[in-house]
């Protein structure tokens, strides 16, 4: 591995706010839920949230579609308990409002003709406001003790393309009334995001273009001072050829004499057409595994801590999210 | 049921092909092999291409490109037919169809109003709409006999088919008239119920969003208004053209769980629509190469696992891919029983990225079985 850090840092362990984001397809959700059981080990209580309408995390942990509530999902080793909330942005503008005018049944009519989703699409900044200032709730949520609701909340976020507007509430909020009671909570909301309690993870693939779109979120995330958390590399599949072999045979170099002599003292006598079918195979495998080669040395240069999470060859079901999050916490998640 | 590409691509009779699908799965290089091997095979193809790979683009000669196409002039490449090739620029796309529709005075006001920099830049479906009007305009020229579309990547396949109904909807005007004075919008059964409830809630919005946006919506609004009935029939018109005979939609899905699904959901809306679905195209699959089981690889392995590194390492790749090819044939398999009438093409994955002329055409060979 190259890069310099592994693992999760103490930094990463102090943070309460976990945004996930990464490239469309790199599996940003799968990963944000298997982080979430991954921090609820040890008795705590964790909070995963999505905000981008797709009931992933419903599909994920195959339940029904999830309602704007906070409903549990799954538990932890350790007595820990994991509950999801799917974000809606027309309930929650609507429970906005109802703290401050009763709209009551006219509240239920205006949703149904598409007024609210008129007046977030008349300022869409309006949006993300009402998404992050849920999301504050809930991180500031207490219980009657003091003690906080919950020990991490866990975000499934916008991809890496549209991340860093949707956490950049300040500029969201030159779009909307300089005064007001959206403002006033919109002001608590940036000193969070921009504190140490929030960091926003990176979900990769060893691929050009996720690792190209990793390496520019991170240089955005700075620019606007906010704090990327780690790199989640998925899918990573295991080199099979040694190191020293890797580049010749990425060149079609693969010595089929001695693989063919190999085979034969495991006994295995393979006709012409299967062993350069096996060599083919290799060539391929040689050429990969050069390509994400590159790529991690590409991701080095982003400068952080870098968790890896193998490649599961059957598919994401609950228990395959148990194991990711044990790779996890192999790697230093606490 | 097997697709055959070179009979879709060959028959006259075949004008526009759609590449539709999740993101992420390979469309945007998928069209661009499709074109390259209708041109190649004689046809005058033009792609629409939405947000090509910067390399992919330059294989295209598509770097200094404006939003129209530009013929794909490249050393040693002399095709029968020709190849044409553009990307999208949507926020161009918009403007230029405002000043269609618009008188010059009026155009330039609406184009200076802070709610059209917003909406023609980040409502989520205006790339959507903007590339259903290119493909309109690029159809109505008549400059070409076969047009491939690539589609926005979006996070769902069918975000496609709803976007230019969302945006229609967005900026029908009757909303913004409640808003700004719900008084006058008049001659609407539900005002009556609601309209207590509106005036507070309109009160809120503008509180919320502030008042000088509200004021930019609506100026918009009413000078958007007078070409609103040419922008509705133009969409009314692609959603017809695209539901007719010579057009044929081409699901591309990689052979992963989420892509078939987004792919099953679209070929069930596209039914439901009457829209043609020619087929899916299953898009990097890694079939095996070497006949060879993977309990015998693995065990033969063991054995020699100290003795001949080189053959270990070939056979525990080999079990690798066996596994892979076997997972990827199980979820095609439960994709051909839901829809078994929809031909399919597997098209096996190239070990890298596609960035040149060869590689497309490569990707094209695969695409029609005849490499």
């Amino acid at each position: 591995m190259t890069s310099p850090l592994a693992g999760w840092t103490d930094e990463l362990a102090r943070a309460r706010l976990h945004f996930v984001t990464g490239k469309g397809g790199t599996g940003k959700t799968t990963l944000a839920a298997s982080l979430g059981l991954a921090l609820a080990r040890g008795g705590r209580r964790v909070l995963l949230i999505e905000v981008e309408g797709r009931q992933g995390f419903a599909q994920l942990f195959d339940t029904e579609p999830l309602p704007y509530a906070e409903q549990r999902m799954a538990s932890a080793p350790g007595g820990g308990e994991l509950r999801a909330l799917h974000i809606d942005v027309e309930a929650a503008l609507l429970e906005y409002f109802e703290m401050f005018y009763n709209l009551g049944f006219a509240g239920r009519t205006l949703r149904r003709m598409g007024a609210i989703e008129f007046a977030t699409t008349l300022a869409p900044g309006l949006r993300d406001v009402l998404l992050t200032g849920k999301i504050k709730e809930c991180v500031g949520r207490t219980e009657s003790d003091g003690r906080h609701t919950y020990d991490a909340v866990v975000v499934d976020a916008p991809p890496t393309g549209r991340v860093v507007k949707f956490l950049d509430v300040t500029k969201a909020l030159t779009d909307l009334a300089r005064t007001g009671p959206i403002r006033a909570q919109a002001e608590g909301v940036v000193r969070l995001l921009h504190s140490g309690e929030t960091v926003v993870h990176l979900v990769t693939l060893l691929e050009e273009m996720p690792v190209r779109e990793t390496v520019e979120a991170v240089a955005e995330l700075d620019g606007a001072d906010l704090r990327p958390g780690a790199v989640l590399v998925n899918r990573v599949r295991p080199p099979r050829l040694p190191a020293r072999s890797v580049s010749a045979a990425a060149d079609g170099r693969v010595d089929a004499s001695r693989v063919r002599s190999g085979l034969a003292s495991a006994g295995l006598e393979l006709p012409d057409a299967t062993l350069d079918g096996l060599v083919e195979e290799t060539v391929e495998h040689a050429i990969r595994v050069a390509a994400e080669q590159r790529s991690r040395e590409r991701l080095a240069e982003a400068d952080l801590p870098t968790l890896e999470v193998p490649e599961l060859t059957d598919g994401v079901d609950v228990a395959a999210l148990y194991d990711i999050a044990d790779a996890l916490v192999e790697q230093g998640v606490r | 049921m097997s697709l055959d590409i070179d009979a879709l691509l060959d028959d006259p009779e075949t004008k526009i092909v759609v590449c539709c699908g999740s993101g992420g799965v390979g469309k945007t290089t998928t069209a661009a092999a499709l074109a390259l091997r209708a041109a190649e095979r004689g046809r005058q193809t033009v792609v629409l291409t939405i947000d090509p790979a910067r390399r992919l683009a330059q294989a295209l000669g598509l770097r200094e490109l404006g939003n129209h196409p530009r013929q794909v002039k490249i050393d040693g490449f002399d095709p029968k037919g020709e190849l044409w090739a553009m990307m999208l620029d949507m926020r161009r796309t918009f403007d230029d169809m405002v000043r269609a529709h618009a008188g010059p005075e009026r155009a330039e006001q609406l184009l200076a109003n802070p709610f059209y920099q917003t909406i023609s830049t980040s409502f989520s479906g205006t790339q959507e709409y903007m590339a259903m009007e290119k493909l309109g305009q690029l159809a109505a020229s008549g400059d070409w006999d076969l047009i491939i579309v690539d589609t926005p990547p979006s996070r769902s396949a069918l975000d496609f088919l709803d976007a230019p109904t969302r945006l229609s909807s967005a900026l029908d005007g009757r909303m913004i008239r409640l808003l700004t004075g719900p008084a006058k919008a008049g001659g609407w059964g539900l005002r009556k119920v609601v309209s207590t409830g509106f005036s507070i809630f309109a009160k809120a919005v503008s509180t919320i969003i502030g008042g000088q946006l509200l004021a930019d919506a609506s100026a918009f609004m009413q000078a958007f208004d007078s070409m609103f009935g040419g922008f509705r029939e133009r969409a009314r018109k692609t959603a017809e053209l695209l539901s007719s005979k010579g057009t044929a939609f081409l699901v591309v899905a990689a052979p992963e769980p989420d892509a078939l699904r987004e792919a099953s959901y679209f070929v069930e809306r596209l039914a439901g629509e009457s829209m043609p679905l020619s087929g899916l195209i299953a898009n990097r699959t890694h079939p095996v190469l070497a006949d060879l089981s993977a309990t015998a690889a693995l065990s033969a392995a063991e054995t020699v696992a100290d003795s001949a590194p080189l053959a270990t390492a070939v056979l525990r790749l080999h079990a690798d891919r066996v596994a892979q090819a076997s997972r990827e044939k199980r979820l095609l398999a439960r994709f051909t029983k839901a829809h078994p009438d929809v031909p399919i093409v597997e098209v096996p994955a190239l070990p890298s990225d596609v960035h040149d002329m060869a590689g497309l055409r490569d990707i094209g060979d695969r695409l029609a079985k005849s490499s």
